[in-house]
Parts: structure tokens; C-alpha cells; sequence
């Protein structure tokens, strides 16, 4: 029977799609499992770090680093992290929507701004809308190494440290729990830290060699260290994100299957009924 | 015998966390053996070994390529790094940064075109918008 060909086609189509979206789906979800384990590990790191850099700012050191000193904002430094890749909701524009009212607020009070960009998406939406890019690293797959965020987060700091920036920022995703992700914008530099309230007494550490070089490296660590926690962490949003609009597109898929599979058995229905009306009333004319 | 906590990390995950006898560790100025109730220190570490000794005289070694080390009079923490560092291989990843910014982005103003990103962002906005709707209208 010749009836609603075009209607299986679209049918077996839909359902081709719906494998796929499935699929996705189900990667998302143990690649997001991956990624929230590697969020926690990387946790402590950054606690003691904190730590440490507490323990710093209530020491009562001979030498003030930079990062801990804040001046008159005229340029900011901004990294942002988004995916590499698409199909993950509404999570990049809504990080850039945020990022578009900061800068307007920043142009507004005559503030300069350049950015480096993780991921391809925040380097294409430059690339279409403007802006300085002082940097870019993209690809930096489901295991990111801190090695790969060396480049934009030094050029970052190499420029506050020249002075052509006042403050860096990093914006990326929260990931509050699977199905909310918060886009969020963070200082990084000059650092706020809060000074251990336990040790008030007057005292410093033994710096070997010396306190400016041990610092200095201290600090930037300290700021990679941040860099890699907000890209960890906006990797697990991704494939949060990915999950979650990966199983809507999944259920959309079945329900206009079953709207296609209604309408065929109409049109089924219809012919059989049609052709039974040409045979009775053929029988009758003869 | 008095222990001092130990706490190894690196970026990637935490290595080592426990109570010690003593800690030696590959600082800069030459091999340290921290015990319990040492002086506040900060220095950073050459590539080497990290050794702990457990109550008990048990002994376990840790690799670090490098890193931070701090003491505290009960606390000792030891700031792995994880990548291989190196003045000229963080210049060549800046380079590295730079350079690829510089070829996606070719023939462009520097000048953020604020009308271009939010009528971007609103088309956006209103692709999820019914998205949303058709889900909501469809379930």
C-alpha cells in the first residue's frame, strides 16, 4: 500500500535523531559524573592555597606583593571560559549576556576592557561582535591540564603586572547542581584576601631565598590555581547543560514520533476505508 | 613522639594527607627536613622527592616537579605543582595564547560592537524563549 510513504520517511528520520540525542545524552550524563569528580579533586588544592595566602596577608611581611595591592581601575583584564562546543542550552550566551551588561557598565564609567578566551565559543562571539582579545586557548578537551591555561592566565597577569590592566576577572559558569548553572564573574586580581583572624600576633615567615621571588611565585600559583577550579568547574556545567537539552530534544523527538505515527494511522484508516467504498460500490453496480 | 599533619596537593588532586614524624622535602636552597614544631617558613621546591615518615618509621615518597612548601608550627602543606615549569615554556605558552588570538581573529576592530552582541544575544535569548514555549505547549 502506497499510503503516507512521506510519513514513515519523516517517522524513521525522527527516530534517527532521537538515537542520536539519546546518545548524547547518556555520554553527557557519565561525562558530567567525570567532571564533578575532578571539580572535587581539585578542591583542596585551592583551600590550602587559600590558606596559605591568609597566612600571608595577616604576616606582617617586608614586601607587599602587587597582587595584594589595589589601584585606581582604568583597564580591566577579563578571562572567559565557555565550551568548546555547542548543544549545551542556553550556558554560553547567558555567560555573555552577563558579561555584555559588565562591559556596558565598565564603558559607561569610562573603563577599558581586553579579554582572553577559553574555549571556542567565547573566541567566535568575539570574533563576530569585536573586542580586544589579548589571548585564546581552545580544545582543552574533558580533562583540561593546568599546563594549558598557563598562556592566557600569564598574559593576564603579565599585563597587570606592566600596568596595562588594574583587576582581572574570570567569568564562567557555577555549577549550583545538575539542572542549574549560575554564570558568574569573579575577581581574581587584586586578590581579596581575608586575613586569618587566628594569628594576630606579629610575625613572618622564614621566606627562602627571598620573600619577593617566593611571592611571586606563590601568587601566581595561587591565581592558576583559581583559573583552573572555574574551568573545571564550567566543564561539569557544560555537560550538565549538554544533559539536560540533550533528554529535552530526546522527549520532543518521541512525542512528534507519536504525532506522526497518529496522523499515518489516520491516513491509513482513511484509505482502507476508501478503498472498501470503491470496491462495495463497484460490487453494487455490477 | 610528637607528629606534625602533612598535607600534599596538586591542582589536579590531593596526594598525601595525614600525621607524620617528619617531612623532607627538595627546597630550593637544599634538602629540608621539617619537624614537628618548626619555625613558619615559605619556600618554594626543586623537582624531587617529598618523603614523609609515619609513626612507626614506615616511610612513603612523593615526586613533585616542583612547587611551594609552607610550615606551620602544627601544619605542613606541600603545593605540588603538576605542570613542568619553566621560565621559557610559560613564555612560549603566552606566545602560544597570543598567537592563535591573533589568527582567529584577523582583519577585526578591537572595539566591542555592543549593538552586534546584544541583538546577538537577544536572538539567542528568543530561540530558548520558544524552545521553551513549544516544550511547555507540547507536555
Amino acid at each position: 500500500m502506497a499510503v503516507g510513504k512521506e510519513i514513515r520517511v519523516k517517522i524513521a528520520s525522527v527516530q534517527n535523531t532521537q538515537k542520536i540525542t539519546r546518545a548524547m545524552e547518556m555520554v553527557a550524563t557519565s561525562k558530567m559524573r567525570k567532571a564533578q569528580e575532578r571539580m572535587r579533586a581539585a578542591r583542596p588544592y585551592a583551600a590550602r592555597m587559600r590558606n596559605v595566602i591568609a597566612h600571608v596577608a595577616a604576616a606582617n611581611a617586608e614586601y607587599r606583593h602587587p597582587f595584594l595591592v589595589s589601584r585606581e581601575v582604568k583597564r580591566v583584564g577579563i578571562i572567559v571560559v565557555s565550551t568548546d562546543r555547542g548543544l549545551c542550552g542556553g550556558l554560553n550566551s547567558n555567560l555573555f549576556r552577563m558579561l555584555v551588561q559588565h562591559m556596558k557598565r565598565w564603558q559607561a564609567a569610562n573603563v577599558e576592557f581586553e579579554v582572553c578566551t577559553v574555549g571556542r565559543k567565547a573566541l567566535q562571539f568575539f570574533q563576530r561582535v569585536g573586542g580586544k582579545v589579548s589571548g585564546q586557548v581552545s580544545k582543552i578537551g574533558d580533562a583540561p591540564h593546568l599546563a594549558q591555561l598557563l598562556g592566557p592566565v600569564k598574559i593576564m597577569i603579565d599585563a597587570y603586572l606592566e600596568g596595562r590592566v588594574d583587576q582581572i576577572f574570570i567569568a564562567s559558569n557555577d555549577f549550583v547542581n545538575s539542572m542549574t548553572q549560575k554564570p558568574d564573574l569573579e575577581q581574581l586580581v587584586p586578590l581579596k584576601a581575608e586575613a586569618d583572624s587566628e594569628l594576630t600576633q606579629h610575625w613572618d615567615y622564614i621566606y627562602e631565598p627571598e620573600a619577593q621571588e617566593v611571592l611571586d611565585q606563590l601568587m601566581v600559583r595561587y591565581v592558576e590555581s583559581l583559573a583552573y577550579q572555574r574551568v573545571v568547574e564550567n566543564i561539569a556545567c557544560e555537560q550538565a547543560a549538554r544533559m539536560v537539552a540533550m533528554k529535552s530534544a530526546s522527549d520532543n523527538a518521541g512525542k512528534l514520533i507519536k504525532e506522526l505515527q497518529l496522523i499515518y494511522n489516520k491516513a491509513r484508516q482513511a484509505a482502507i476505508t476508501q478503498e472498501l467504498a470503491e470496491i462495495v460500490s463497484g460490487a453494487a453496480a455490477v | 613522639m610528637s607528629t606534625i599533619h602533612v598535607e600534599i596537593v596538586s591542582a589536579e588532586r590531593e596526594i598525601f594527607s595525614g600525621d607524620v614524624e617528619i617531612v623532607f622535602a627538595p627546597a630550593r636552597m637544599g634538602e629540608v627536613g621539617i619537624l614537628p614544631g618548626h619555625a613558619a617558613m615559605l619556600t618554594p621546591l626543586r623537582p624531587g622527592e617529598v618523603r614523609v615518615q609515619l609513626v612507626g618509621g614506615e616511610q612513603q615518597a612523593f615526586y613533585v616537579s616542583g612547587g611551594m612548601l609552607e610550615v606551620q608550627p602544627k601544619v605542613v602543606t606541600v603545593l605540588s605543582d603538576t605542570a613542568i615549569r619553566a621560565h621559557d615554556l610559560d613564555e612560549a605558552a603566552v606566545m602560544k595564547a597570543k598567537q592563535e588570538a591573533e589568527d582567529a581573529l584577523a582583519n577585526r576592530s578591537d572595539k566591542l560592537d555592543f549593538t552586534k552582541a546584544q541583538a546577538e544575544l537577544a536572538e539567542l535569548a528568543a530561540q530558548l524563549q520558544t524552545i521553551q514555549r513549544l516544550r511547555r505547549r507540547g507536555g
